[in-house]
């Protein structure tokens, strides 16, 4: 564009106040495509299923406190009464709950011995209703009989002899295939052995920052143990109505313990994603005022830049140059500083990238949105103009004439 | 000279009220996410016990697997084992000593009216209420007597006390805790540490307990424990052989009073590592960690990633607004040319036409400060909704916190109006009076 040259001799007359803007924008190019990334990040582990058939389970604490109690047959008698209530689909009772943030772990290796690497896993120990009751897929193998059944006695450490894996863990375990490790022997507590006999599509774990996560392996125990967790699936839509109703009728059906704590699925979810949720929330917050501001910034700048030209651009104006040209002079003009800023915002963008990789273990940022902040504050910048511009177009040539 | 400054300062403002509007609103948003997220890190990294924070440190000992070290051999394991933990306490080496974890259990109340009731229960030894100054209203600590004679003994809190006995002196009542009958030795105030620094492992911000059980009743099966359990080598079965096993769940503090003390500490600990290390354990090279309260909280993180990396944030964002503010500055002082020649044509000094200038920035910043300063509650009264019970009682403002942000606004605003003022002094009047 011819008047390129022109602009650029104009502004290094005012040098600070281009400089300026073009700071603005490069420190809000390297906050914005950065608060984006992280947005995106927690956006996507947010996404990611649990597993779980959310929508239609929940689950309630039973602490056991009194005395000469038979936990064994009470147990019982609680799972058959909830699998036969109307609207159940199925009950177990579990040690641990995904997504909840406290849960049971331990190491399962290929190899037995103390100094052979052990892969972490999340436990769940449940019966033969555990598939049916956390809505569970199960891709390979079957799932346990009611013989494989045994009971755990509190601080027992010996495991019974099959375990149900997820997908994840058998691609840990058996990199590259994981339908081999269907019927494999592995080991847990460095050399007991224990067979597997299914792989699950998924199950998460209980702690959601894992990385991890996805591993995880079913365990078939029913645990003898004052406080347990019994979890419960209804039919669609019965959800909300079933849980005052069973937790009432749990709780008169046996005075020698308490219910307490019960909680929807989707609530766990909620709780488990609750900082990620208010983090996004408060990044999104972060980019919108920020663009806001940096826009008044620049309507302020070029409104402030004009009045003091009025003179000139009547002079302009008189000497031929039409509208369109006035404006495309103030827009060619933001361009340029708005392209000095965005060459400096993508700098301060990858830096700032890298002290987060660096200091918090974040990602490396992908070039894609980069390009995204370049187009977005390219954007901003002229429509931040359109208006100041406009009113530039519009000084009569007649002010050339006139003194201020 | 000053209320005439402030005089044109207002009419200076009002005359291009849009540009002092966005100004204003410009520093407003920038204080108010630097506040909110300096106070969110100010409490978060806040001394709980600042008297004494020097004098009491957490025990680590590396008793952990020799093939594959704790936390990649960076870190000594974050808890003892039982054996240990034990261990150090008969040894009686420090000032004072707690040996402690978390538990539970069911409170049955003698009313039959009342419910029972579930409650989170810590176990510990006489001296943690010493030590961590726990402020009793009735009653007093257990004795260390009590503890090694496992008598069933109970320190409630105020919430549990105003429960079961309806907030009078319950000191010498039983209360049945678990199928037991415990004596009432105590009941203390409303004592909340931020953080919770005394137990890090399950949760630094988490609620204080409700009871205070005597730790050596874990042992007989009296209290039921809870918290983390860690093991890297498997223990036979039953209560005995866990307590006996490689599996860390208990933790240990000591007061130690002076350097030397502390000196005499560590050279004990390490002592004892060597003796247990010819009965097989301790394997790994000695990693023996006395860390004082503020020195573990930095070890543990308690001051959350989230935190930093928003408050890292909200600093650049101020800084935006900044920039934006010395832009707009210069942009308001340069229109004002004319007047400005004007004036010194008339007689008036540079440092007359500074001190005006810059007063009016400082208006502008005080604007913008008492803006962000409305803003920050707003932010604070948002996080708090948005995050729930994790930021729980984290987002106040206290008096410090509001002075420091109408200091920042005011700092902020006038370094931003140094350079337009300074620009705006060197206008030179011949130049302006020639063209009016």
């Amino acid at each position: 564009m011819l008047e390129t040259g022109l602009i650029i001799r104009a502004l290094m007359r005012n040098k600070i106040g281009a400089l300026l803007i073009a700071l603005q924008i490069a420190l809000t190019m390297t906050i914005i495509v950065n608060a984006i990334f992280m947005i995106q990040d927690r956006q996507s582990q947010m996404l990611r299923s649990s597993g779980v058939d959310e929508t239609n389970t929940f689950y309630l604490t039973n602490t056991i406190f009194g005395q000469d109690y038979n936990i064994q047959s009470a147990l019982q008698t609680d799972l058959n009464t909830l699998r036969k209530t109307p609207g159940v689909v199925d009950a177990i009772q579990i040690n641990a709950i995904p997504l909840s943030g406290g849960g049971w772990s331990s190491g399962v290796q290929t190899e037995a011995g103390e100094d052979k690497d052990g892969i972490g896993t999340a436990v769940y120990m449940v019966d033969d209703h555990a598939i049916n009751t956390l809505g569970l897929e199960l891709i390979a193998g079957e799932n346990f009989k009611d013989t494989d059944i045994q009971w755990r006695k509190s601080g027992q450490s010996t495991w019974p002899d099959k375990v149900i894996v997820t997908k994840a863990l058998a691609l840990s375990l058996f990199p590259g295939d994981w339908q081999s490790a269907l019927g494999k022997t592995v080991f847990i507590s460095q050399n007991q052995t224990i067979q597997i006999i299914g792989i699950l599509k998924q199950l998460q774990a209980p702690w959601n920052g894992w990385d991890g996560v996805e591993r995880s392996m079913l365990v078939p125990f029913q645990m003898e143990s004052k406080g347990s967790r019994l979890f419960i699936r209804t039919e669609p839509g019965k959800r909300d109505l079933l849980m005052p109703q069973i937790e009432k009728m749990l709780a008169e059906s046996d005075k020698g313990r308490i219910i307490r704590s019960m909680r929807t699925m989707e609530e766990t979810r909620e709780r488990s994603y609750q900082r990620h949720n208010a983090t996004n929330k408060i990044l999104t917050t972060v980019v919108i005022t920020l663009t806001i501001i940096t826009g008044f910034g620049i309507v302020g700048l070029a409104i402030f830049s004009i009045n003091r030209r009025t003179k000139q651009i009547g002079t302009r104006r008189a000497l031929g140059a039409t509208r369109w040209q006035i404006m495309r002079y103030f827009m060619v003009e933001n361009m340029l500083i708005s392209g000095v800023g965005i060459v400096i915002g993508c700098i301060g963008a990858v830096s700032l990238n890298m002290w987060l990789v660096k200091t918090f273990n974040l990602s490396p940022i992908n070039i894609e949105l980069i390009l995204f902040g370049v187009i977005a504050l390219l954007f901003v910048g002229q429509l931040a103009v359109l208006y100041p511009a406009r009113k530039a177009s519009l000084i009569s040539p007649a002010t050339a004439t006139r003194t201020v | 000279m000053f209320t005439y400054y402030l005089r044109l300062a207002w009419i200076s403002i009002l005359r291009h009220w849009g540009l002092s509007l966005v100004m204003i609103c410009a520093i407003g948003l920038g204080i108010g996410a630097a506040m909110t997220t300096i106070t969110v890190n100010y409490l978060m990294s806040a001394n709980p016990i600042p008297h004494k924070s020097e004098q009491l440190f957490y025990v680590q000992l590396d008793s952990w697997d020799v093939n594959e070290p704790f936390d990649e051999g960076v870190n000594p394991p974050d808890q003892l084992t039982y054996t240990d933990s034990t261990n150090l306490m008969k040894a009686n080496k420090a000032f004072r000593q707690n040996v402690q974890a978390q538990a539970y259990g069911v409170i049955e109340p003698d009313d039959a009216d009342l419910l029972p009731i579930s409650v989170t229960a810590r176990a510990n030894s006489a001296d943690f209420f010493a030590m961590f100054d726990v402020p009793f209203i009735y009653g007093s600590a257990w004795s260390e007597e009590s503890d090694s004679d496992k008598e069933q003994v109970i320190v409630l809190s105020k919430k549990m006390n105003d429960q079961i006995f309806g907030g009078e002196n319950s000191v010498g009542k039983t209360i049945k805790f678990d199928n037991n009958i415990f004596k009432v030795t105590g009941v203390i105030d409303h004592w909340q540490p931020k953080p919770r620094f005394y137990d890090i492992t399950t949760g630094a911000f988490n609620e204080s307990e409700d009871v205070f059980v005597p730790f050596s009743l874990i042992a007989e099966e009296k209290v039921r424990r809870s918290g983390n359990t860690n093991c890297w080598k498997p223990s036979g079965d039953g209560m005995a052989a866990f307590l006996a096993g490689e599996c860390i769940w208990t933790q240990f503090w000591v007061e130690l009073r002076s350097e030397q003390e502390k000196e005499d500490y560590m050279t004990f600990l390490n002592a004892y590592v060597e003796e247990q290390k010819q009965y097989g354990r301790f394997e790994r090279p000695l990693n023996n960690r006395l860390s004082n309260v503020m020195q573990w909280l930095e070890n543990q993180e308690v001051v959350a990633d989230d935190a930093r990396m928003m408050m890292a944030m909200s600093l650049m964002f101020l800084t935006v607004c900044l920039l934006n503010t010395i832009g707009l500055l210069l942009a308001k002082f340069l229109g004002k040319a004319p007047e400005i020649g004007l004036r010194q044509a008339l007689g008036a000094s540079k440092a007359t036409l500074f001190s005006q200038y810059i007063i009016e920035s400082a208006c502008i910043g005080f604007a913008g400060g008492i803006l962000g300063l409305g803003l920050s509650f707003l932010g604070l009264i948002g996080i708090e909704n948005l995050y729930g019970e994790y930021m729980q009682g984290l987002a106040t403002l206290d008096i410090t916190m509001m002075t420091l942000a109408i200091v920042l606004a005011l700092v902020c605003t006038v370094i931003a109006g140094l350079y337009p003022t300074w620009r705006a002094c060197n206008i030179s009047p011949a130049q302006q009076l020639k063209s009016q």
